[in-house]
């Protein structure tokens, strides 16, 4: 895929640190990166490497310490609270390790959670569809599998049309078999939406189906590949 | 419906036990506030309509006697509108079938028709025929207690001659809402009656041909009352005036404005103490309900939610729970205060009392509750909304534990595991510590507020019957009587002691402020009814010099030593400068006293005595009863026992029933505050309990680490309650005081005993729930899940 032009996310010199107890935490040491319209990239870190920091920044969940955050011809860097909030109300879709659901709400309340707040969204039972989850409407989190509730996370996610689909271990806490199933609906929604996708995982085999490999350690971008072959999801195995 | 709605609803749904215990807290204070303005409302109301529609008088003035045709000078007093003379007169009856000594008090109507002022509202029969002697209308309350009706008779003793009075109707008049007997605190329908008797029979009885002892009038607006007053007494001093009064010294109405200040200070307090509780409670619970939510919030957050949006939700959440409560209360204080109106109206006699609570006190209600939770959550809400959503979505720092003082002293070794855990815990957090102490000493306190109520009420009670009205019987004369009399007394009967007294109306003097009340003449050691000290042993009266109640002289501005003026309104009307000896506690009603001797000497008399006081044997009673029917002198018969009974009983059901109210409400206060802290704790340490559980600890174990959190909050709760609690004594009792009485700042153990039982027995009951949890925790499925 040769879409170099078409730049729709550019960082540079981003840093970050933060306290935690007693301890300073440096979790990015200077992050030079480039996101592409429609591209699905891995970004690949032992944990510790940064590579959550860098997700929430990107998605405007949290502030560089220093260093620049470009989305289109708007800069993140000096956005307001206010304008952070509407970035990621209609641009940004989250899906977190552990679906991160509203227990007391169904498949179809949580995603209307935030189709109710979305200009243009898709309706619940479409996002659900998208996701092979038309039959589990009206179940709640209780009520389905690891692997339904993150495909339910990823309808939530994607009912917006976001631009910016970025996943935070999606497999992380299910099963291989289950795994590549969420897999498996990332890169279809993929192929068939114009939406720029970034999974940050520690597992190396999911950099086989990304259009981009981001490798991170030590809060640096240690180095970028483009896989020889893009596997398909159902031929990865861990 | 919007999905965060719905999340609402659900919410609620399981938060359910917290939130109701937090709804009971509210629906306290909208009870208390809702109960006290229902009942002001329908007694002020009620109050007006009853005093309009039967032109209760603004003025009254008594006389020895005077001649009617005075009545048309007064008339023309600048700024009187219309006056009425009338005779009033004691009388003694006989109720068939009842033993007890009935008194009453007779008042004259214009022969076969209604008075112009102070008309009657009859609720059966009709007034007595024009000429007709013999026929009285008798207040309602008096027939309903002895089941008579029209047409039945009574046997009556006016002015010493016996009489048959023939039952014309029965009726309510304004001047008599409160019906109790010239001494008595509290009505006794059974034994004090109000008859009217057409103006020409009665004072035909009373040798009143032609004369009048009694005015009443109106003003015109605008009219100076001190003038008038002024006026009158002029005119009437000759007449043996006593001093025109207004409605203030009128003891119906004044009784009634004593029971709406009373209202009036739990409308203000009672509520207040209920709302700032309950608006603390939802601080502590609510903050640590959306703490238990940071993470959703953070979620929410990232998928755009503005903080606005989700400071709403949790505020509505809040608001949820205290309209809930709100609704409760409002519930809960119609139906009190209906049951209320039932009791009332056995006190006070209206036509008609309605009792629908008032539209602005549902509002007033509604927003005070409303502001209470506003103030008790926004600073949570908008905290955990405005922090920034990775910081809640990152892993919470480490918690900072340290050793406390505790285990670094020579209590370590008694500490064990569990002790450290539960020090550490609560050592970690001395803020959210010290909330939840507080809330519970709040609780503590108000539980021993409701207990003080009726144990220094009782208190009061035992001072006043026990210490002071030592006498049987009170037996008042018709006019002041030669001492001799003594010797007749003596020898009824079953009469063990007796003694005398002479009582005189006058007005004390000191600046600006003026008092009527009446100078008592005791004997110079008076026994049965004795001027006691603090400990309660009887002192002597002071040779010279005034003594009074410690409430009238700080009104009046005296202490001891002090000169004050008194106007004495009988006799040579002399206007005399007394020094005051001594101010002393007395619980019940406010009194001047001094021997009566020198009383005597005041009024220029010779040893003339006004009544006198009986002690008894119990068994010979119905005799002396009888005897002293028949002794002509006697105006009236007060029977003390009685008089108690019907005290203890008008506040068992008055105030009392508040007081139980009050305790069951500060009962489930302390029950929310404890179990909601609980319930959170649990909460939060239940991956923290799991773990021990698999690591093999025993349920016992684990469940002591909980219990043992419960119980050190009580304990630690106890002292701040008790001082709380004293404190909000001292608020009420203040808030109390009066001129009929004033309760007793007291604290007995078991008071303080009362407020701990309470803590313990909510704790226990918290600790049971908790343990039922305990017992269901699901050790593997709370470890798997994430935080």
């Amino acid at each position: 895929m040769d879409n170099d032009r078409d730049v729709v996310l550019t960082t540079r010199g981003l840093t970050r640190h933060y306290h935690m107890g007693e301890v300073t935490i440096q979790a990015l040491r200077g992050v030079d990166l480039d996101l592409h319209r429609g591209e699905l990239i891995v970004m690949l870190g032992a944990s510790g490497s940064g590579k959550s920091t860098l997700l929430n920044i990107l998605g405007g969940l949290d502030r560089a310490s220093s260093g620049t955050v470009h989305v289109g011809a708007d800069d993140l860097t000096h956005a307001s609270q206010r304008q952070l909030t509407a970035y990621r109300r209609h641009h940004v879709g989250f899906v977190f390790q552990f679906y991160n659901l509203i227990a007391s709400l169904t498949a179809r309340e949580n995603v209307a959670m935030v189709t109710d707040i979305s200009r243009d969204p898709l309706t619940p039972e479409a996002a659900l569809y998208r996701v092979g989850l038309e039959d589990r409407l009206d179940h709640f989190p209780s009520q389905l599998s690891g692997g339904e509730q993150q495909r339910v996370a990823i309808a939530r996610a994607i009912a917006k049309r976001p631009s910016l689909l970025l996943c935070d271990e999606p497999t992380g806490a299910l099963d291989s078999h289950t795994g590549i199933r969420v897999l498996e609906v990332i890169e279809t929604l993929n192929r068939e939406s114009e939406t720029t996708m970034a999974i940050i995982t520690h597992n190396a085999v999911i950099g086989d189906m990304a259009d981009r490999v981001v490798h991170l350690r030590d809060g640096r971008v240690e180095g970028i590949t483009v896989p020889t072959r893009r596997r398909r999801a159902k031929e990865l195995r861990w | 419906m919007k999905a965060l709605h719905r999340k609402l609803l659900r919410d609620l749904g399981r938060l359910k036990g917290q939130a109701l215990a937090i709804a009971v807290v509210v629906a306290g204070g909208v009870m208390t506030l809702i109960l006290a303005v229902t009942m002001l409302d329908a007694l002020t109301r009620a109050q007006e309509r009853f005093y309009a529609s039967h032109h209760f008088a603004e003025v009254f003035a008594d006389v020895t006697r005077a001649p009617l045709g005075l009545v048309e000078r007064l008339q023309r007093v600048p700024g009187v509108n219309l006056i009425e003379a009338r005779v009033t007169a004691p009388v003694r009856l006989r109720v068939p079938d009842f033993e007890d000594p009935v008194r009453g008090q007779l008042v004259s109507i214009p022969d076969g028709r209604q008075p112009t002022l102070n008309r009657l509202h009859l609720v059966a029969g009709q007034l007595p025929t024009a000429g007709r002697e013999g026929q009285v209308v008798v207040s309602d309350a008096f027939a309903e207690a002895h089941g008579l009706t029209p047409g039945d008779s009574l046997e009556a003793i006016i002015n010493g001659r016996r009489t048959l009075l023939d039952l014309s109707g029965i009726a309510l008049s304004p001047e008599f809402l409160y019906q109790a007997g010239p001494t008595d605190l509290v009505p006794d329908y059974r034994r004090y009656a109000i008859l009217w008797m057409n103006q020409e029979a009665l004072a035909d009885a009373y040798g009143m041909e032609g004369a009048f002892n009694q005015l009443s009038l109106t003003l015109q607006s605008g009219a100076d009352r001190e003038t008038i007053i002024d006026a009158l007494d002029l005119a009437l001093a000759r007449y043996g005036g006593t001093g025109a009064r207004t409605r203030h010294d009128q003891p119906s109405h004044r009784f009634l404005e004593e029971e709406l200040d009373q209202q009036r200070a739990q409308a203000r307090i009672l509520p207040t103490i209920f709302l700032l509780v309950s608006a603390f409670l939802l601080n502590v619970v609510m903050t640590r309900i959306i703490q238990t939510q940071r993470e959703q919030i953070a979620i929410l957050k990232a998928f755009g939610y503005r903080d606005a949006e989700l400071a709403r939700h949790y505020a509505g959440l809040a608001l949820l729970i205290v309209l809930l409560g709100w609704a409760l209360g409002v519930g809960l204080g119609a139906w009190t205060a209906r049951w209320m109106a039932g009791l009332y109206a056995d006190y006070f006699r209206f036509p008609e009392m309605r009792f629908p609570v008032p539209p602005w006190a549902l509002a007033l209600s509604l927003l005070l509750a409303g502001l209470s939770a506003l103030a008790g959550t926004w600073r949570a809400v908008w905290q955990s909304v405005s922090a920034p959503p990775a910081e809640a979505m990152r892993p919470p720092a480490p918690q900072r534990f340290r050793r406390s003082w505790l285990e670094r002293s020579a209590l370590r070794h008694a500490l064990g595991g569990e002790g450290r855990i539960i020090l550490r815990q609560l050592a970690r957090q001395p803020a959210k510590m010290a909330l939840s102490v507080i809330g519970i000493a709040l609780s503590a306190g108000l539980l021993m507020m409701g207990a003080w109520q009726i144990a220094a009420l009782d208190q009061m009670l035992d001072r006043q019957y026990r210490d002071i009205l030592r006498m049987d019987i009170e037996l008042t004369f018709n006019d002041p009587t030669p001492v001799r009399a003594l010797g007749e007394l003596r020898h009824l009967p079953g009469v063990l002691a007796v003694e005398t007294w002479r009582r005189v109306p006058a007005t004390l003097i000191h600046g600006h402020r003026r008092y009527r009340t009446s100078l008592t003449g005791l004997e110079a050691t008076p026994r049965l009814r004795p001027i006691v000290d603090a400990a309660g042993n009887a002192q002597p009266l002071p040779p010279e010099g005034l003594v009074l109640t410690r409430y009238l002289g700080e009104w009046l501005g005296v202490a001891a030593g002090d000169r004050l003026e008194v106007a004495i309104m009988e006799g040579h009307r002399r206007r005399l400068s007394l020094p005051v000896a001594t101010l002393v506690d007395e619980p019940v009603g406010v009194g001047a006293y001094l021997r009566r001797e020198r009383l005597n000497r005041l009024m220029r008399e010779g040893p003339a005595i006004g009544g006198a006081w009986l002690l008894v044997d119990d068994n010979r009673r119905d005799a002396l009863i009888d005897a002293l029917h028949d002794l002509p002198v006697v105006a009236g018969i007060g029977l003390m026992d009685e008089a108690e009974r019907d005290v203890r009983r008008y506040l068992d059901e008055t105030l009392q029933v508040f007081a139980i109210v009050f305790v069951v409400l500060a009962g489930s206060i302390g029950f929310g505050v404890i179990y909601n802290n609980a319930r959170i704790s649990f909460a939060e340490r239940s991956r923290e309990l799991a773990t021990l559980l698999v690591l093999g600890y025993t349920r016992a174990e684990v469940s002591r680490i909980l219990l043992g959190e419960i119980a050190l909050l009580g304990v630690l709760a106890i002292l701040p309650g008790w001082a709380v609690g004293a404190g909000f004594c001292a608020l009420l009792s203040e808030a109390f005081s009066s001129e009929l009485f004033r309760i007793p700042l007291i604290f007995t153990p078991r008071l303080f005993g009362l407020s701990v039982a309470g803590v313990v027995a909510a704790s226990a009951l918290v600790g049971l729930l908790m343990l039922r949890r305990l017992w269901h925790l699901d050790k593997v499925a709370v470890l798997k899940a994430p935080e």
